[in-house]
């Protein structure tokens, strides 16, 4: 039997649910992270205190979400500060992918059950 | 305001059941597969799309207040929905239609099942920034509420 996946997303080629940015977001942890950093920019180390993660796992976290053009870096002094990309616009857009594939994903399982609910009847 | 142009939101998904089914669940059915999110201080109660080109899209909260999500352009069952989407980088309404996003879904019914087309375009219209936008994201609380969600995970895990 076929299965019906949920495909689109923006932000290029992958055939994964969503974009890229809404795989980032995807990660409880990654996710958090972003939104610490849309408070304060903040380097690694200091998010490696607040978070119950090793440093290298939010070093990676970090990673995916600048990957995604989450976030940006700079140094200041010996310290790279991570911050969420002000262009602006790219995090709406994450938003939105992530919602809006969760909301179909969401609008896909109620149509199959109403299909399979047709089916008993 | 900025005219950098954002890329539009666009997913595809095939479901089970005819046209009509899906436009109808799609919006008669709204309340019943959306996910949650939501603008208002309270808890989302319902979620409205009115059956008619003009009509509102808006939540309903457990306190009774309502907010509009936006309005409705375009409503042609089985075929097709245009929607409006007013929420800025602030998740406050705008009225003003010329900072509206627009939302398009279209039904194509092939061989007993549907493939709805889902468009979320013109998001730069809404005009806001990152920061405000991620800032209004965060869980109730903010980053203080998030950490407490996360000190108690990580305790209900260990």
């Amino acid at each position: 039997m076929e299965t019906n996946g949920l495909s689109g997303g923006s932000g290029g080629s992958a055939p994964l649910v969503g974009s890229v940015a809404l795989g980032a977001l995807g990660d409880p942890t990654r996710r958090a992270i972003f939104e610490c950093l849309a408070w304060e920019p903040m380097a690694v180390g200091q998010l490696a205190e607040l978070f119950p993660v090793s440093r290298p796992a939010v070093s990676q976290h970090l990673k995916v979400l600048k990957d995604a053009g989450l976030v940006t870096d700079a140094a200041v002094g010996t310290k790279r500060v991570y911050r969420v990309n002000s262009g602006g616009l790219q995090s709406i857009h994450a938003y939105l992918d992530q919602m809006w594939g969760q909301a179909l994903a969401g609008f896909q399982r109620a149509a199959e059950q109403m299909s399979r609910e047709q089916e008993k009847s | 305001m900025n005219q950098t142009t954002i890329a539009p939101v666009t997913y595809e998904v095939t479901v089970p059941i005819s046209a009509q089914q899906a436009f109808t669940l799609f919006t008669e059915g709204f309340n019943t597969w959306w996910i949650g999110h939501h603008i208002g201080e309270a808890d989302l109660a319902e979620a409205v799309i009115e059956a008619k080109a003009g009509g509102r899209w808006y939540e309903r909260d457990v306190d009774g207040s309502e907010c509009d999500w936006g309005k409705v352009l375009a409503y042609e069952p089985p075929t097709r929905l245009v929607l409006t989407w007013q929420l800025n980088g602030e998740f406050k309404y705008d009225p003003d239609l010329e900072h509206a996003s627009e939302v398009e879904v279209l039904f194509t019914e092939e061989n007993g099942q549907t493939r709805v087309n889902f468009e979320h375009r013109h998001i730069e219209r809404l005009g806001a920034t990152a920061g405000e936008l991620a800032r209004q994201v965060v869980m109730p609380g903010g980053w203080p509420g998030i950490l407490e969600k996360f000190a108690g995970a990580a305790k209900a895990a260990a």
